[in-house]
């Protein structure tokens, strides 16, 4: 096991007045058998970034430590990492076993302590009877395991994930969370998972670190992130649905953004006075979309309402008022919290 | 076609009918006339039953050729045969998929210049260079050896970009995988890439085998000695020119020897080959 350090590091492409800058400089420092999870939106840099630790991109600038050791030069196979890739990847001419024992014939592992490690690898993962399998004959849940199991069996000190679940369904996609969460609190091995999905991301991150145009907006807990977002771009990404960010609220300052959430807007006799657009039952819970009746009138204001709440008409007015702990406050300008 | 009507079957099968006896009714002669008395096969009309002249005519040729063209006997003319479409088929694979792999998977200066030298050479056919390397090939003294019939005919633009196209589809993370697996290049192209192309090779093997064993201007040039004749060389030798009297039942008989090897190929591999194409395994 071993912790991972990120130092200024930036991605570009080409070279010279040409070159496309995709990473802009990212500092983390993620310690010995931490979960990270990296969310962004398509396109935010979050995969190359993995891909530069794996060693599968090269690094333009900066430095990656993985244990103490700079890896900037070293070959994927000499960094002691693992790799789960988003179409797992594996070898489809092999069996379950001899995919999972790939790596460790290539360093040349005694037969005998490969069987022992991938038959312990099988047994985790529930694999055992599919061993003489090919990928072809596993369902897609099970060659996510293989993907998996192929990682676990090289006993690495540090497993990359890239999105190893957009290609799985609802359902099976939730278990696997928790068989990832399961197989870390075991094995304890420091993890970076890279995900678009931010319930993947609130659900497995010990830390989390939020991209943006290959900026990290937020490195903190889950918590630090949803409740004390660093930038709008986190207070819009995080959460479902995003925060209100408001330029038009009542009192609010010119030069700043007033952030608050639809949960911690609550319907009341007086406060900001909005029309209501529309209502949307979600089951346990409403949403009630307003907007103002003075300025631009463009601001939507979104308001989250327990079930059991009055229904307001469209069209009515109502007035809400938020929980003055729950409000943020950002720069407009620069979009940073204040 | 998913339609069931008594008229189309009808017609289909019509139509797949005539055009097999459009193709076998030729062999069927040649078989026949390989089976006759050199004066059964000149009648006129020649009979369309076969004779009983088969094992007389096929021990002829094997081991003796014919009595008035070329007397050299069949036998290691088959075996040349077998050497030179041998000898090609697996050289060109064995050249085309590495170079396939080349420039695929590795990036190097001028990596496009070479695709492209690669490709304009499939422009070339053996008969347009033929004459320089006629040249080249006598100048090694290379005439009148297995080295001179086979080493021309090597290189393969044609499966060197079927090789590059199924590689294109091999998809990327399969190389990473395989490199964080700590594969060397030699060791992903041997452990990875040759078996997922067993297919694409087995295809490629029947074409190229057919391709060998069919050569028929080339060996016609390079070979003088009669021990170096291919089967189809064989054939021609055996036709005398003039007023002498060719004796097809013979030639008839080297003909059917000739096509057999081939046929066999392609029966043998038709399994692979179809299994090939209806297995998607990336």
């Amino acid at each position: 096991m071993a912790s991972v350090q990120l130092k200024n590091v930036v991605k570009r492409y080409g070279r010279g007045k040409t070159s496309n800058q995709v990473i802009h400089g990212v500092n983390a420092e993620i310690r010995d058998g931490e979960f990270i999870v990296i969310v962004g939106p398509s396109g935010c840099g979050k995969s190359t970034l993995l891909r530069m630790v794996a060693g599968l991109e090269e690094i333009s600038d900066g430095e990656i430590l993985i244990g103490d050791k700079v890896v900037n030069q070293m070959e994927p196979a000499d960094r002691d990492i693992a790799m789960v890739f988003q179409n797992y990847a594996l070898y489809p001419h092999m069996t379950v076993f001899d995919n999972m024992a790939y790596a460790l014939k290539i360093a040349k592992v005694p037969v005998s302590e490969i069987k022992t490690r991938v038959d312990k690898a099988a047994g985790i993962l529930e694999l055992a009877p599919y061993l003489a399998r090919k990928p072809r004959e596993l369902s897609g849940g099970q060659r996510q395991r293989v993907a998996m199991g192929r990682a676990i069996v090289r006993q690495p000190q540090v497993f990359l994930f890239d999105e190893p679940l957009s290609n799985l369904d609802a359902k099976l996609r939730a278990q696997t969370r928790l068989e990832i969460q399961k197989l870390h609190r075991e094995l304890g091995i420091t993890s970076l998972f890279v995900t678009h999905d931010q319930v993947e991301a609130m659900t497995l991150a010990q830390r989390m670190i939020v991209m943006n145009g290959g900026v990290m907006e937020q490195f903190g807990t889950p918590e630090e992130v949803y409740t004390r977002p660093a930038t709008t771009f986190v207070a819009s990404f995080i959460g479902s649905p995003p925060m209100n960010l408001l330029r038009d609220a009542p009192d609010a300052r010119a030069d700043t953004i007033v952030g608050i959430r639809p949960e911690h807007l609550d319907i009341t006799e007086t406060g900001w006075a909005l029309r209501v657009e529309a209502v949307e039952m979600l089951g346990a819970e409403r949403l009630v979309y307003g907007r103002w009746s003075h300025g631009t009138g463009q601001e939507m204001v979104i308001i989250r309402t327990e079930e059991a709440d009055a229904v307001p008409a469209i069209g009515a007015t109502i007035h809400v008022t938020p929980r003055p702990d729950r409000l943020h406050a950002f720069d407009a300008k620069t979009g940073k919290r204040l | 076609m998913v339609e069931r009507r008594p008229l189309l079957t009808f017609l289909t099968h019509a139509g797949l009918i005539l055009g097999i006896i459009v193709i076998a009714f030729p062999l069927y002669v040649t078989f026949v006339a390989s089976t006759l008395t050199l004066e059964q096969v000149l009648e006129v009309p020649m009979r369309l039953l076969p004779g009983d002249q088969f094992w007389a005519n096929y021990a002829q040729v094997l081991g003796a050729g014919s009595t008035r063209g070329s007397s050299a006997p069949v036998a290691p003319m088959m075996l040349n045969s077998l050497i030179m479409a041998l000898v090609i088929a697996v050289g060109k694979i064995a050249i085309s998929i590495i170079s396939a792999f080349a420039i695929v998977y590795f990036r190097f200066p001028l990596r496009n210049f070479f695709f492209w030298m690669i490709f304009v050479t499939l422009m070339l056919p053996v008969e347009v260079r033929i004459i320089p390397t006629y040249k080249v090939v006598a100048d090694l003294g290379m005439l009148d050896s297995y080295a001179g019939l086979t080493l021309p005919l090597i290189a393969s633009a044609t499966a060197t970009f079927l090789f590059r196209q199924f590689f294109l589809t091999v998809p990327d993370e399969l190389a990473e995988a395989a490199r964080m697996d700590g594969a060397g290049p030699m060791r992903f192209f041997f452990d990875v890439l040759l078996p997922l192309s067993s297919t694409t090779i087995a295809a490629l093997f029947v074409i190229q085998f057919i391709y060998g064993w069919n050569q028929y201007l080339w060996p016609l040039l390079i070979t003088n000695d009669e021990s170096m004749y291919t089967a189809v060389i064989g054939i021609k030798r055996m036709i005398v020119g003039g007023d002498a009297l060719t004796e097809w039942n013979l030639v008839m008989a080297t003909a059917i020897l000739a096509m057999l090897p081939p046929a066999l190929v392609v029966l043998l591999m038709q399994k692979w080959f179809v299994k090939g194409l209806v297995d998607t395994e990336k």
